[in-house]
């Protein structure tokens, strides 16, 4: 794209529309923060993808017998493997929160006609997720 | 017989506004065999019937009655609509805006389900049905949506208009530039309904859109039909300075009020009752259209305005209603002085001057919009029916569009469904069209050109000093001679835009030789009309003059920029002329 | 001397050349002045030939929808000023093909628009005679942000997946349908469902969000569709679940 001509005067040229159609260039994402942001949430998808196959892991070597799983878990204590793990939680930490900062665009919940605002939704998400994981977590201890 | 191959319909609409899209759908409904189009320089939702705020007025309450709708429209009008029309316009009134219900139009609701309706200026019963403040915009897409639900009707988008073509004393189509692609071209019909608005932009300050040059009352009156009262122009009393944007009636019907200079209710000055802390109807701010924009110059005149960079103005005032009701009831004022004067008039007084609105004149149509031209209608801001006279009702026009958008389609399909042969070697038009705009707008002048922007400037000066809120006979003939000037100088454009594709270059020409045509009908017609009556103040000739001018004035083209005017004398059926009395 | 800014155009005359180039004009930087008057000043005052479509100069019309500085806006309502010291780019909306300099087609949005069926569908005609529907406030307030779209297409140029799935029916368009979907007067939404429940409808959301954040009129399209898609898992889920109670 150059400074072209001007228009120049005289005879009017005929000619047949030719409607221009911009390519979307591949790096489309770079251009915004938003997009960069959707870009990251989309990717840290693959963490829950990840945990997924981890429990498939994990469930083969109890399956295998007491070695295979003793393996496995003495695998998960080196410190690879715990930065891994760490770096995973922190992702997927992420990933939930974006879907509860969305919440709101897919929730309208009224009280007689007033609209609940989206922040006191997001904090209600996020109270219940805590509420249940600490339930799950003390469930996990006390056993 | 001729064909004309697929450009070829039974009713062609000249505009996708609010009369034109209804009169689509009434054609298409009544008629379904018949094959109709619509025609618009814009997609139709972008028609300025979308910015139109306030409401509709029908009379649908227990305590209103036709008789009082009709009254008020006629006492507004200041007794210069035909009678027979403002009947028939009210009677159709609530059935139109009930069919607006059942097409999905949002109207606004009163606790128990049923319609609300508020008050309005110029009206003794609250009987306006709104949408919030954005009537005009639920109102258009409304119909803009249904119609899309008919496919018969057919759409040419982005074509601009530049001829009707009459030929054997009938209209039978119109010649248009398909704006994509700069193709002209000739689209034949049995009928045509020219819907194409009002002319606002024919003066400097206006809350009119870019699109309102006034094409088909142009185009009309090329074609040998008259203009009828043109002479009367609305002045809407509350516009925002620079832009013009309009501060709606709705917001003083909700309990604004006017303050001068000195913080002052300057209205109680001018006969329009006493004030009081509340919304009195037919009083004070709810007084009619006319009386406060005239009231603002007198104030002017008394030095009691406020000096602007862009004229000057008064304040509006709503404050005292909370920001709870501006927000329930007029949420559209709130945005607009945000986004455009940036205040909130929830916490600081709006400034605001009075602004062309409206035209009551129009193409000269009877009850039906039919022209005198056989196979040509019109209908809304571009007709003159008339029912607005001399000072339209605040709320009357949307109304005014379904009721007479609806009738003239009828009448148009009906005329149409005559099948009546077209004339042959019609499409000769196209290429005299063709060389006629090369000439017009394309020739070289070398340093003898002429700008767009600059006739417009002067002809917007010329109108404004000339043809404004207050008339002399001086100052109408000094702006009559200053539009013969610049008609001349408009042959001596050239466009700089040499390309065919949406040359929106030519467009403007093009209006800006619609807008002077129509000036000079404006010009003349004021300056015959020696009285003063509704908008039409004139200074030399302060009073009303039932005995001369209880009549409509028609103005004939006559190709030297002098139009010629003749007078049909108003239609009286059960309201002799009275006294305007308001405040009481 | 007037301050003064400076506006990159995109210009685009298909005769003349065959790609997009860059124009730049310098403009008066006048307070109250809006993208739009700057245009208008160049039209008038410095080139003619400049292309742009607009109306109404208060953000209703929906017609002066243009990228600035990369992001869409509408030219009325967007004050220069907040572009000082500049320069400003204006370029035409993104995933549109161009006409003209920045004007571009609109054909398929409008084709788009009426996949929603935006017209009130009932299962049997209400005659006049029987007067207006009931509605209370509050059954409007359920719709009434969905019914203030003005069609000005900024949030398809917002939404990345319309650039890469052309078929996408859109933002704008399925909020339209949720502005009929919601209303208590309408029965449609089963046949609606049929058009945007398919190929290039709501499923092919994967909620960027950005439509809602550029829209003028605060419509929220990005909460209609995900509303769209949560009412349809619902319906999925009961359907399985006790499939002997039908559509309701």
């Amino acid at each position: 794209m150059s400074n072209a001509p001007k228009i120049s005067a005289g005879e009017r040229v005929r000619y047949k529309p030719q409607i221009y159609m911009p390519q979307m260039s591949i790096f489309w994402w770079v251009k915004d923060r938003a997009y960069v942001f959707f870009i990251i949430r989309e990717l840290t998808s693959l963490v829950v993808a990840a945990y997924v196959i981890l429990m498939m892991i994990q469930i083969n070597a109890l399956s295998q017998g007491p070695e295979a799983w003793q393996a496995l878990t003495d695998w998960f204590a080196t410190p690879f493997s715990i930065g891994l793990h760490i770096v995973f939680l922190i992702l997927l930490i992420f990933h939930t929160l974006t879907w509860f900062w969305v919440a709101p665009t897919a929730m309208v919940v009224r009280i007689g006609s007033k609209k609940v605002p989206g922040s006191i939704l997001i904090a209600g998400n996020i109270a219940m997720w805590l509420i249940i994981s600490l339930a799950i977590g003390w469930l996990i201890v006390s056993i | 017989m001729a064909r004309y191959g697929p450009k070829e319909h039974d009713v062609l609409i000249v505009g996708g506004g609010a009369a034109g899209l209804r009169a689509s759908i009434a054609i298409t409904e009544n008629h379904p065999e018949l094959s109709v189009a619509v025609i618009s320089k814009v997609y139709p939702m972008r028609s300025h019937t979308v910015s139109a705020e306030g409401g509709a007025a029908a009379v649908i309450k227990d305590d209103d009655s036709l008789d009082d709708h009709a009254y008020d429209t006629i006492s507004g009008a200041d007794w210069l609509c035909d009678q027979d029309a403002v009947e028939a316009f009210v009677k159709e009134a609530p059935e139109e805006l009930l069919q607006l219900e059942h097409w999905g139009c949002p109207w606004n609701r009163e606790e128990d389900g049923n319609i609300a309706v508020r008050s309005f200026g110029g009206m003794k019963i609250k009987r306006t049905w709104f949408a919030a403040d954005k009537t005009g915009f639920h109102l258009l897409h409304t119909l803009f949506q249904t119609s899309m639900k008919y496919d018969p009707i057919q759409r040419y988008d982005e074509f601009f208009v530049t001829r009707l073509v009459v030929e054997d004393g009938r209209c039978q189509g119109v010649i248009a530039i398909e704006l994509a692609t700069g193709k002209l071209e000739f689209i034949a019909a049995r009928s045509v309904i020219l819907c194409t608005g009002g002319c606002g932009k024919i003066f400097p300050f206006t809350t009119n859109a870019n699109i309102k040059s006034g094409d088909g009352m142009a185009l009309a009156y090329r074609a040998g039909v008259p203009l009828k009262d043109m002479e009367f122009v609305q002045y809407h009393p509350t516009g925002l300075p620079f832009t013009g944007i309009l501060i709606t009636e709705a917001a003083r019907a909700e309990g604004g009020f006017l303050l001068n200079k000195e913080g002052y209710r300057y209205l109680q000055d001018y006969d329009l009752g006493e004030p009081k802390p509340y919304p009195v109807l037919r009083s004070m701010e709810l007084g009619p259209r006319d009386r406060l924009s005239q009231a603002f110059e007198k104030e002017k005149e008394k030095g009691r305005t406020i000096e602007g960079p862009y004229g000057d103005y008064v304040h509006l005032d709503l404050k005292h209603l909370g920001e709870r009701k501006i927000d329930e009831k007029i949420p559209f004022v709130r945005e607009l002085c945000r986004k455009y004067e940036n205040l909130d008039p929830a916490k600081e007084m709006i400034p605001v001057r009075p602004v062309v609105h409206y035209v009551m004149g129009g193409v000269h149509t009877d009850i039906n919009g039919a022209t005198p031209i056989e196979g040509l209608y019109s209908a809304g801001e571009a007709a003159c029916v008339s029912i607005n006279g001399a000072n339209r009702l605040g709320s009357n026009s949307l109304t005014e569009c379904l009721v007479f958008g609806a009738r003239a389609g009828k009448a148009a399909a009906e005329y149409a469904a005559g099948k009546k042969k077209f004339s042959d070697g019609l499409e000769k038009i196209v290429s005299d069209e063709g060389k006629r705009i090369e000439r017009m707008f394309f020739s070289e002048h070398g340093d003898q050109s002429e700008s767009i922007a600059g006739i417009r400037k002067e002809m917007h000066q010329a109108m404004e000093d000339g043809a404004g809120i207050y008339r002399t006979e001086d100052s109408l003939k000094s702006s009559e001679k200053t539009i013969k000037e610049l008609q001349e100088r408009l042959h001596r454009i050239s466009i700089q835009d040499h390309s065919y594709t949406f040359n929106t270059e030519l467009t403007s020409a093009f209006e800006l030789s619609y807008m002077l045509d129509v000036a000079e009908a404006i010009i003349r017609s004021a300056l015959q009309r020696t009285e003063s009556r509704g908008s039409h103040q004139r200074k030399d000739y302060p009073e009303r003059d039932d005995e001369q001018f209880l009549s409509h004035s028609l103005a004939y083209q006559t190709g030297d920029g002098t139009p010629r005017v003749e007078y049909q004398p108003v239609t009286i059926t059960r309201w002799p002329p009275g006294e305007r009395k308001y405040g009481q | 001397m007037e301050q003064t800014i400076t506006l990159q155009v995109q210009r685009y005359i298909p005769e003349q050349y065959p790609e997009p180039y860059f124009q730049s004009y310098e403009v008066p930087l006048r307070k109250k002045w809006v993208i739009l008057d700057a245009l208008n000043y160049i039209k008038d005052e410095i080139d003619g030939t400049l292309t742009y479509r607009w109306s109404c100069r208060m953000g209703v019309c929906g017609s002066c929808g243009m990228m600035v500085n990369d992001r869409p806006a509408l030219t009325c309502a967007t004050f220069l000023e907040e572009y000082a010291p500049g320069p400003v780019r204006i370029t035409p909306l993104d995933y549109f093909g161009i006409i003209r300099d920045l004007v571009v087609n609109t054909d398929d949005f409008m084709g788009k628009l009426k996949r929603a069926q935006p017209w009130l569908i009932t299962d049997e005609a209400k005659p006049l005679s029987e007067g207006a529907y009931k509605q209370t406030p509050q059954e409007k307030a359920e719709y009434e942000q969905y019914s203030m779209c003005i069609n000005c297409m900024l949030c398809y140029s917002a939404c990345p997946v319309v650039g890469l799935e052309p078929d996408f029916v859109g933002p704008a368009a399925i909020a339209l349908a949720q502005r009929y979907n919601y209303d208590s007067r309408d029965e449609g939404e089963d046949q609606r469902n049929e058009e945007l429940t398919g190929e290039g409808g709501i499923y092919s959301c994967t909620l960027v969000g950005e439509c809602s954040e550029v829209c003028p009129k605060a419509v929220d399209p990005a909460g209609a569709i995900q509303r769209y898609k949560a009412t349809g898992a619902v319906e999925w889920w009961q359907s399985v679940l006790m499939p002997w109670k039908g559509k309701s």
